[in-house]
């Protein structure tokens, strides 16, 4: 591992900016990933920022089940985000697909499109799980892993 | 796709559907006239995940579970229509404990989904320190939910026949100092709205539905409410326990998006008022039924006062354990009509606090919809409706032949 690696990987590790993106949810992860950065849980104090564009962002947290719509939208996200660059599955729909798996229009977990990192199930997820999500996701960076290869949590 | 496209003196901006403003994806393509909306087209449907037809394959205790989540922020009053629709057919009464307890939850639903939306309006308007402190707020409604239901969201206290939980004191009492701590709060956020000349300014004119206009384009809830409509379900058609419960229609007259967040700031503090009656008069009692195994075969239609507006689920039952059609028009679809309406003729900078203003809600709404037009009708599969938006955006010069679908899914 080079030394500029190392630098990112630090860098990385002291404030990545996050991007949500809703794939087909209900809503329910939706909110809680928000609540995650309002003043109860507060992700910014762990130096997340949320971000609109996914050119300024390292983590993509996606909730919800891929519809058939919303799938080329999510390949273009996370195709324009920089590298290294890292996903979160939010919800057991966007783990597997959850209750809308076999719908017609649902494609399945986010994992059928992007590859995820981080899984975390629940419906719905709480924040608490969110954080830790990203705290196991910031701890793994530690190791040098790199995004999209292995599965953290 | 954020490309932005000039014709004569009009610029398109397409806006979504990943865009910085809403948690859900919707794309909005604004024709603008310098910094007027000329034109507006909303998109959805990126949402849609063909959840009726899934109802058609599943029993209704299971269908229950499922419309549940046709929404995570109002997924009580769905459960609840469903739950109706089905008692009514199968002719079983919820006890009155029972009834109360849907009540108790629905309102909270309610506060809980109004501050969530003043945080968000906030947010839209650049008022971030009144995000912070609605949605700190909401966490007091989300603690008694959660210590109601043992969910903070999708709360799965609802089942055919009544509740799955009794509350018990500790809830009980944990209302009461809510709705107190809670009622300072509203308070303080309606003087906010009123007093402050900057909030009042930004708000005022925008998005502007007068009463005519929200009959014509069929508004519900708080969209038709400040326009002047005084339409509640709760009140026109009581369900459940709101037959016993008083229940004051807040209306405006603003018809703007100025009087929608008092409409909701107001409707806050009668939702505290019908707690605090029912958490006073709630009645001892059983809270469930036991519910039969298979449902007559009938049909009917079940509304609910959501809050968003007026929720209708209609249930069509063959005799079985499986429906034979659920069809959910959700609140949020009855709004889109004015959409375009409100935006049309507004400053770009006004876009996303109007379709703020409605709370939409895209998961609820995405439902399909076959339109007829004269006698033709017409239902595009999927590979046809790729053929035509590949060959849609070919006209525009940009080629979407190479994005491909994956061989190894069936879709139809």
């Amino acid at each position: 591992m080079n030394i500029l690696r190392k630098a990112i990987d630090w860098g990385m590790r002291k404030s990545p900016w996050i991007i949500h993106f809703n794939a087909g949810a209900c809503n329910g992860c939706d909110i809680e990933t928000i609540d995650a950065l309002a003043p109860r849980f507060d992700l910014e104090r762990l130096g997340i920022l949320q971000q609109g564009s996914p050119r300024h962002a390292d983590i993509l947290v996606c909730t919800g089940a891929v519809t058939l719509q919303t799938r080329d939208r999510l390949k273009q996200i996370y195709d324009q985000m920089p590298e290294p660059k890292y996903v979160i599955a939010v919800g057991t729909c966007a783990c597997t697909g959850g209750i809308f798996d076999g719908c017609y229009c649902v494609m399945g977990g986010i994992d059928t499109v992007i590859p995820v990192d981080v899984y975390v199930p629940g419906c719905a997820v709480r924040p608490e799980a969110i954080i830790d999500a990203v705290q196991k996701l910031l701890d793994s960076l530690k190791g040098g892993k790199k995004g999209g290869e292995k599965n953290a949590g | 796709m954020n490309e932005k496209r000039i014709i004569g003196n009009r610029i398109v901006i397409p806006i979504g559907p990943q865009h910085p403003s809403l948690k859900e994806p919707g794309c909005f393509t604004i024709t603008l006239e310098g910094e007027k909306v000329v034109h507006a087209v909303i998109g959805v449907g990126y949402n849609h995940r063909g959840l009726e037809k899934a109802c058609e394959s599943r029993s209704f205790i299971q269908t229950l579970y499922l419309i549940e989540r046709v929404c995570g922020i109002c997924s009580h009053t769905h459960s609840t229509a469903f739950c109706q629709g089905i008692e009514e057919l199968s002719g079983i009464t919820v006890p009155r404990r029972a009834a109360y307890i849907r009540v108790i939850i629905a309102e909270l639903e309610r506060l809980h989904s109004h501050l969530l939306w003043l945080g968000v309006a906030a947010h839209e308007i650049g008022f971030d320190t009144l995000f912070m402190y609605s949605w700190r707020d909401r966490e007091k409604v989300l603690d008694i939910l959660a210590e109601a239901c043992g969910n903070r969201v999708n709360y799965g206290i609802n089942t055919v026949g009544g509740v799955r939980r009794d509350l018990d004191d500790n809830v009980i009492q944990g209302i009461s100092k809510m709705a107190d701590s809670l009622e300072n709060q509203l308070k303080y956020y309606l003087d906010l709205v009123m007093i402050d000349t900057t909030l009042s300014a930004r708000l005022s004119g925008i998005g502007k539905l007068s009463r005519e206009d929200a009959m014509k384009f069929g508004a519900v809830g708080p969209v038709a409410r400040a326009a002047g409509i005084s339409y509640d379900i709760r009140t026109i058609e009581p369900y459940g326990a709101y037959g016993e419960i008083p229940v004051k229609v807040i209306t405006d007259d603003h018809a703007d998006v100025f009087g929608r967040t008092v409409v909701r700031i107001r409707e806050m503090l009668e939702s505290l008022e019908i707690l605090r009656f029912c958490i006073k008069n709630i009645p001892d009692g059983g809270i469930a039924v036991k519910a039969p195994r298979r449902i007559p075969a009938g049909e009917v239609i079940s509304r609910t006062e959501a809050p968003r507006g007026e929720n209708i689920h209609y249930i069509r039952s063959n005799g079985t354990d499986i429906l034979d059609r659920v069809r959910v028009r959700a609140p949020t679809e009855a709004n889109w009509h004015g959409m375009k309406h409100m935006l049309e003729g507004q400053y770009l900078a006004d876009v996303p606090i109007t379709i703020a203003a409605i709370d939409p809600c895209y998961s609820c709404a995405d439902r399909a919809i076959v339109i007829n037009s004269g006698n033709k009708t017409e239902v595009m599969d999927w590979q046809r409706l790729r053929q035509y938006s590949i060959e849609w955006y070919k006209k525009r010069g940009v080629d979407m032949a190479s994005v491909k679908m994956p061989e190894s899914k069936a879709y139809f």
